[in-house]
C-alpha cells in the first residue's frame, strides 16, 4: 500500500510475480508466432525450428501463397482505417461539442452509443447485410463496410471526446470569449489546439479498431476482403508458416503506425503545452 | 448568463430579426452538431436491427424468403439444439467473466496501489495494452503452436515426464476457446477497474489504517466498494463481447464447438437469413437485458 515511503507491503512480491506471469501470458503467444515466421523452408507450423529463413515472408509478398493475398487487403484496410480515423475525429468532436450544450435528447444519443457498443458484432453484420439486400444496394467495403466499422468506432470516439471535455479547463475558453472572440474563432484558436492531442488519440483508436475489426466485417465488405477477413480465410486451411509471416507483418505494421502516431501526438502535446503557458502568461 | 448570451448582447443594436435567427441557430446548434453521429448510427445500427426484427418473422423455405408474420424461425431457435447452443454461450460468458475478473482485479490493484511512481504506473499499464493492438485473429492463431499436439505445452510436459503421450484436448476444445477469450478480452476488464482504482483517494485508505483497519478489511470495505463501478463496466464489455463472439469459437474450437454467434454466422453463410435473424433477436434481447440491469447500477457518464 502506498503510504509509508520505505516499507513495501507484504503483497508487493506476490503481486509482482502475478503481474509478470500476466505479461508473459499476454506476450508469449505472439512472440512465438513471430519466431516461427522465420522458420526454415522445410519447417512446419510448430517447433522445432528447422533453420532460419525469410522464405515465408518471400512467399507472402512475392510468391504465390497457396492461400491468402496480402497487398490488396492491406491497402483496403489501410484506406478504410484512415477514413474511419478521419470520421471519428470530425464526427466525434462535433457530437462531443453538442454534449457541452445541454440539449434534449442528449441521453438518447448517449444510450444509442452504448447500445452500439454492446450489440453483438455479428448482428451488425447480419443487419447491414439484410438491409442492403432488401434495399437493392450492393455491399462494398467503402460503404456498408465503412458503416459497420463506424458502429463500433464512433461510440468509442464519443466516449473519449466526452472524457477529454470533462477534463477541459473552461476558463481559457471563456477568457477568449471575454476578449471578444466569436464562437468559431474560440473553437479554432483556443479549444482545438488544446484538445488536439486527445483527438489524435481518438483517431488512433479508431484506426486500430477498424484495422483489426473482423466480426462486423464478416458480411459487410462485399467481394473484396480486408486484412482480418483474409486472415480468417487463411486460418481454416493454413498448412505452412505463411500465416505466421502474415501475422508478424500485420502486427509490426500496426505497432509501427501506432508508434509514429504517438510521436506526432507527443510533439503536438508539447506545442499545446507551450500555447497554454503563453495564454496563461498573457 | 452564459458566454453565448454575452456574445449576443454585444450585437444587440443590430436588427431584431437577425438576432432572432441567431438565437434560433444557437438553440439548434447542439442538434446540428449531433446530427451526423445520429444519422450514421440510424443508418448502420437502428435500421439494420429493425430489418433483422422484421425478417425474423418472414417465411423461409429452400433459399427463398417471403414477407409474412410467422413464428417458425423462433420455433427453430427454441429447439433443443439451439437452446443448448445458447446455454453453452452463457457458460463461456460466465467462465470468461470469472477468469478475467480474477486476473484484472489484482493486476489493477498492483498498478494502482503498489506502484508508487506515476510514470512507472502509466508505463506498466501501456505494457499491458500493447498486445491488444494486434488483431484478435492473430492472437487466436498464436496459441496454436503452444497448445497443439506437437506444441510447446505438450513438449514441455513430455520433457519433464508429467505425461507420456501428447494431450489432445488443449487445442480445439473448450480449454483453448476459454484461454483465447481470456487472452483477448482481459484488457476490457483491466482498463475500467484500473481507471476507477487510480482515482480512489489515498487519504481514505490512510484514514482507515489510522483507525486500525487491517489490510484485508481496507481491501474489502474501502477498495472493493469504490472500484465496483469499474467491475461493472468491465463486466458489461466482457460479457457482451463473449456473448457475440464467433471468431474465437470458430478458430479455437476447430469446428467442434458451438456458440450463438457462430450459429448465426453459419446460418448467414448458408443464406438462412430469417432463422439467423430470429437467433440474433434472441441474442440481442439477452444482451440488452443483461447490460441494462448492470447499467442501472452505474452512471457511465460519471466514469469518463
Amino acid at each position: 500500500m502506498i503510504p509509508s515511503k520505505k516499507k513495501r507491503s507484504p503483497l508487493f512480491i506476490p503481486l509482482l510475480i502475478f503481474f509478470t506471469i500476466f505479461i508473459i501470458f499476454l506476450y508469449g503467444p505472439i512472440l512465438t508466432i513471430m519466431i516461427l515466421s522465420f522458420q526454415g523452408e522445410s519447417g512446419g507450423l510448430t517447433f522445432p525450428m528447422r533453420g532460419v529463413s525469410l522464405h515465408w515472408f518471400e512467399t507472402l509478398f512475392f510468391g504465390q501463397p497457396r492461400v491468402g493475398e496480402f497487398r490488396g487487403p492491406f491497402m483496403r484496410s489501410l484506406l478504410l482505417g484512415t477514413g474511419i480515423m478521419t470520421l471519428c475525429v470530425v464526427v466525434g468532436t462535433m457530437v462531443g461539442q453538442a454534449f457541452r450544450y445541454k440539449f434534449k435528447g442528449a441521453n438518447f444519443v448517449f444510450y444509442l452509443a452504448i447500445s452500439s457498443l454492446v450489440v453483438p458484432h455479428i448482428l451488425i453484420s447480419l443487419g447491414i447485410g439484410v438491409l442492403f439486400d432488401q434495399m437493392g444496394w450492393r455491399v462494398r467495403w467503402y460503404t456498408s463496410g465503412l458503416g459497420a466499422h463506424l458502429t463500433w468506432t464512433l461510440p468509442f470516439a464519443l466516449l473519449i471526446v466526452l472524457a477529454i471535455f470533462n477534463r477541459f479547463d473552461k476558463s481559457i475558453e471563456e477568457a477568449a470569449r471575454d476578449l471578444g472572440a466569436g464562437e468559431w474563432v474560440t473553437f479554432r484558436e483556443v479549444v482545438l489546439p488544446l484538445i488536439l492531442p486527445g483527438l489524435i488519440g481518438v483517431g488512433l483508436f479508431g484506426f486500430t479498431m477498424s484495422y483489426d475489426e473482423f466480426a462486423r466485417s464478416a458480411v459487410t465488405m462485399g467481394e473484396f476482403n480486408t486484412l482480418p477477413l483474409e486472415i480468417y480465410g487463411m486460418t481454416s486451411n493454413a498448412t505452412d508458416p505463411t500465416l505466421y509471416a502474415f501475422g508478424t507483418v500485420t502486427t509490426v505494421l500496426s505497432l509501427a503506425m501506432i508508434l509514429s502516431f504517438l510521436v506526432v501526438t507527443k510533439v503536438l502535446q508539447n506545442r499545446a503545452d507551450k500555447r497554454k503557458e503563453k495564454v496563461n502568461a498573457d | 448568463m452564459t458566454p453565448d448570451q454575452l456574445d449576443d448582447h454585444a450585437n444587440a443594436p443590430s436588427v431584431t430579426h437577425t438576432w432572432r435567427t441567431r438565437s434560433l441557430l444557437h438553440a439548434a446548434r447542439p442538434y446540428l452538431l449531433a446530427s451526423p453521429f445520429v444519422l450514421i448510427l440510424t443508418l448502420f445500427l437502428i435500421l439494420p436491427v429493425m430489418a433483422i426484427v422484421v425478417i425474423s418473422f418472414w417465411r423461409y423455405s429452400s433459399f427463398v424468403m417471403t414477407p409474412d408474420f410467422v413464428w417458425d424461425n423462433y420455433k427453430i431457435v427454441f429447439s433443443e439444439t439451439y437452446l443448448r447452443t445458447f446455454l453453452n454461450t452463457f457458460r463461456y460468458a460466465l467462465i470468461v467473466w470469472c477468469l478475467t475478473l480474477v486476473i484484472a482485479f489484482p493486476i489493477s490493484y498492483f498498478l494502482a496501489f503498489e506502484i508508487r511512481s506515476n510514470r512507472m504506473r502509466t508505463a506498466l499499464f501501456l505494457l499491458c495494452t500493447v498486445p491488444f493492438l494486434t488483431s484478435n485473429l492473430i492472437r487466436n492463431i498464436a496459441w496454436i503452436p503452444f497448445l497443439g499436439r506437437h506444441g510447446l505445452l505438450n513438449s514441455g510436459l513430455l520433457a519433464i515426464g508429467l505425461i507420456t503421450e501428447p494431450i489432445e484436448i488443449f487445442l480445439y476444445s473448450d480449454v483453448s476457446i476459454i484461454l483465447s477469450m481470456v487472452h483477448i478480452y482481459t484488457l476490457f476488464m483491466v482498463a475500467p477497474i484500473f481507471n476507477t482504482m487510480v482515482r480512489i483517494d489515498h487519504n481514505l485508505i490512510e484514514a482507515a489504517r489510522d483507525l486500525g483497519a487491517s489490510q484485508w478489511r481496507i481491501l474489502r470495505e474501502v477498495i472493493m466498494p469504490l472500484s465496483s463501478t469499474g467491475v461493472m463496466i468491465g463486466t458489461i464489455f466482457v460479457v457482451s463481447m463473449v456473448l457475440g463472439d464467433f471468431a474465437t469459437v470458430s478458430i479455437m474450437g476447430g469446428g467442434q464447438r458451438a456458440s450463438a454467434g457462430l450459429a448465426i454466422r453459419k446460418m448467414i453463410a448458408s443464406l438462412q437469413y430469417p432463422t439467423a435473424a430470429a437467433m440474433a433477436v434472441v441474442l440481442l434481447i439477452v444482451t440488452l437485458l443483461f447490460v441494462s440491469v448492470l447499467m442501472s447500477f452505474v452512471d457511465v457518464k460519471k466514469e469518463l
